[in-house]
């Protein structure tokens, strides 16, 4: 498919993929069996520029959007999933500071996060608010000059590896919603801990831990943007970032799909390479159509959203939804074609598989992503009335 | 610190072919790469300047189409990037090249270190790097592992030897050939890459850095290719029999009677 790339976004997607097959795949299986984190290819991304391809020329990036994030993640994906969640999640904790950052918050933060010398971590979940955002529990008391945090965020990507979290928490609880606000927290602050490093199904060589604030006390120049805009903050962010989860959703779909083309070619039965044996052959073409389709949608998801659009919840939500189904249905088929070989650990596939979970999970469970999706359907049909 | 990287192309294959007549490398049809070995003298050159400041030109003597190499070096973070090509350069042999390289550098002026791979995967004669030194008259260590520090107009390098390494330092301006072993060349980054297509890469010919035109290309090329082989490590084997005390019985008698041979 053509997709009408510019040049420099095909550049980027050049580099992330060689990046990707030379430095990502030869570690891949051995990072997510002991869960080492990729400091080593974030170094490479780094020195690549490619840590800034969606941070803004002034704050030292490449001035890209969306779109170029997107296109990284989907590429470093189809090696590792895992690994490309370093990338992916700090764009994730550093696009409120882009999104709300005022023009002092940019021009520290942003340039250290383009040149990849610091990563970023997003801080909203907590063990009774997940898909019910609403229920965080953390608090921040405003103290003079300074806001005192009390509380504990879970499965938090990048935790512990980043230097800045983007925090949600309750400054007025009578609130609720409206009583959040989005804070920027630096790694070494005084109160600021935390929890172990989960084991996880898959992307196990991204790091997930418990971000602990224990009167953490930090300068009231971190806020972002006002008191009682944190609920905003977050939702604007996620609309944002859910095309990267699809991306990556897609990157692991289309790895899967590459192994499983190649084994089918290599693997004989009956005298014959099983790519001969039309059961095979629908399944890699219902495999191919998914996946061009859910590519499809994204990169139009990116390009509506860098191209200024007001709304997008819904795109937003659809291309997560669709991408992550997809990916869990690649990666099972890309294990079924491999037959035994599949469920073992020698083999890439399996792996595929238990990356491609999170995506249905994480950034709002696909059944969350479907209420938006109604939700903003029903809205629009009833001011078309 | 400037430095000048020294670039060879390269058909990006391992079964070089020969042309029977000529006994020279068949390069058509065959896509070029840079010489790998040049790879990681890129990318040393590269790490010196963001050490010590300065500049990296990379230069390579060819057709017009090592251009696109070239610019690869750029891509890389090479500042600057020269072509030698003219006519008169065709057919050169090692001595020859190495003459026309270093007219070329001549003209490119001061430089500190140059470095070149240590051989190229084509012709792998290691002699253009040694013979370049010799015509700009400055010293050269070649297979070098590692560049301990530069300091004081002085290089300390590390020179890899078949049964470990030497330890050689020289004043600069200095020539260095590099082994595999010294760096992991990086990938390139965007920014250069964006700033690599723009730019522009000078050829110069014969007239443009004096060459003797005597003394470059097929006229100036003593070499005449009789034959080329690979040659012939023939080492005796044997292979012993019985169980394993055995063997390690017949060999340690073997070596012994070795042994005492070559001391009494």
């Amino acid at each position: 498919m053509e997709y009408f790339l510019t040049e420099e976004q095909e550049m980027i997607k050049d580099l992330a993929k060689r990046i990707a097959d030379e430095k990502i795949a030869p570690v891949a299986l051995e990072y997510d069996e002991k869960g080492i984190f990729p400091r080593d290819i974030v170094n490479i991304l780094a020195q690549s520029d490619l840590c800034g391809v969606y941070i803004p020329e002034e704050y030292g990036g490449l001035g890209g959007g969306i779109f170029e994030m997107a296109l990284v993640v989907e590429e470093l994906s189809r090696a590792c999933g895992g690994i490309a969640l370093a990338f992916a999640g700090t764009g994730l904790g550093i696009y409120p500071v882009i999104l709300f950052g005022n023009e002092q918050q940019k021009e520290k933060y942003l340039p250290d996060i383009a040149s990849g010398k610091k990563l970023a971590a997003f801080g909203l979940t907590e063990a009774d608010a997940g898909s019910d955002a609403a229920g965080i529990q953390t608090t921040a008391t405003k103290d003079g000059d300074y806001y005192i945090l009390n509380g504990t965020k879970q499965w938090i990507t990048n935790g512990g590896e980043a230097d800045i979290y983007t925090v949600i928490a309750a400054t007025d609880k009578t609130k609720g919603s409206r009583g959040f606000s989005a804070f920027i927290v630096e790694k070494d602050t005084p109160g600021f801990s935390f929890g172990k490093k989960e084991e996880k199904m898959g992307i196990r060589a991204s790091a997930t831990r418990e971000l602990i604030f224990e009167d953490c006390k930090i300068p009231k120049e971190n806020l972002l943007g006002r008191e009682g805009m944190g609920f905003i903050v977050a939702m604007k962010t996620l609309d944002r970032t859910r095309p990267g989860v699809a991306a990556q959703a897609v990157g692991i779909a289309q790895g899967a799909f590459d192994k499983a083309v190649k084994y089918s070619r290599e693997r004989h039965q009956f005298g014959q390479p099983i790519s001969s044996f039309q059961a095979i052959q629908h399944m890699l073409a219902d495999m191919a159509i998914q996946i061009e389709a859910a590519r499809a949608l994204v990169y139009a998801t990116c390009r509506t959203i860098d191209a200024g659009a007001k709304n997008f919840s819904k795109e937003s939500a659809m291309c997560k939804v669709f991408a992550s189904d997809v990916a869990m249905k690649v990666t099972t088929d890309a294990v079924q074609i491999f037959g035994g070989y599949g469920y073992m650990k020698e083999y890439p596939v399996e792996k595929m598989m238990r990356d491609a979970k999170i995506t249905q999970i994480y950034e709002g469970t696909n059944q969350i992503q479907r209420n938006i999706i109604a939700l903003e359907l029903i809205k629009a049909a009833s001011r078309s009335k | 610190m400037n430095v000048i990287v020294c670039i060879k192309q390269v058909p990006a294959t391992n079964e070089v072919k020969i042309n029977k007549q000529t006994n020279t490398i068949i390069r058509e049809g065959i896509e070029s790469i840079i010489n790998p070995f040049d790879m990681y003298a890129v990318e040393e050159g590269i790490r010196i300047k963001e050490k010590l400041g300065g500049k990296v030109t990379a230069i390579s003597m060819g057709i017009p189409s090592v251009v696109d190499l070239l610019r690869e070096t750029l891509e890389l973070g090479v500042d600057d990037a020269v072509l030698l090509s003219d006519k008169a350069f065709a057919g050169a042999d090692t001595l020859a090249t190495a003459y026309t390289l270093s007219m070329g550098i001549k003209k490119l002026g001061k430089y500190d270190i140059i470095l070149c791979g240590k051989q190229a995967t084509d012709g792998d004669t290691a002699q253009v790097g040694p013979s370049l030194a010799e015509k700009l008259g400055i010293p050269h260590i070649t297979y070098v592992k590692r560049i301990e520090k530069i300091e004081d107009r002085k290089i300390r390098a590390q020179r890899m030897t078949e049964d470990g390494y030497e330890v050689i330092e020289t004043t600069l301006p200095a020539l260095l050939t590099v082994v595999k072993e010294i760096n992991e060349p990086r990938l390139p980054s965007i920014k250069n890459k964006l700033r690599a297509k723009k730019a522009h890469i000078p050829i110069w010919t014969a007239e443009d850095i004096n060459a003797d035109k005597r003394l470059t290309g097929l006229n100036g090329s003593p070499t005449k290719v009789v034959r080329t082989f690979v040659p012939d490590m023939k080492i005796d084997g044997e292979m012993v029999q019985g169980s394993p005390e055995e063997q390690a019985a017949y060999l340690v008698q073997k070596l012994c009677k070795l042994y005492f041979k070559k001391t009494s």
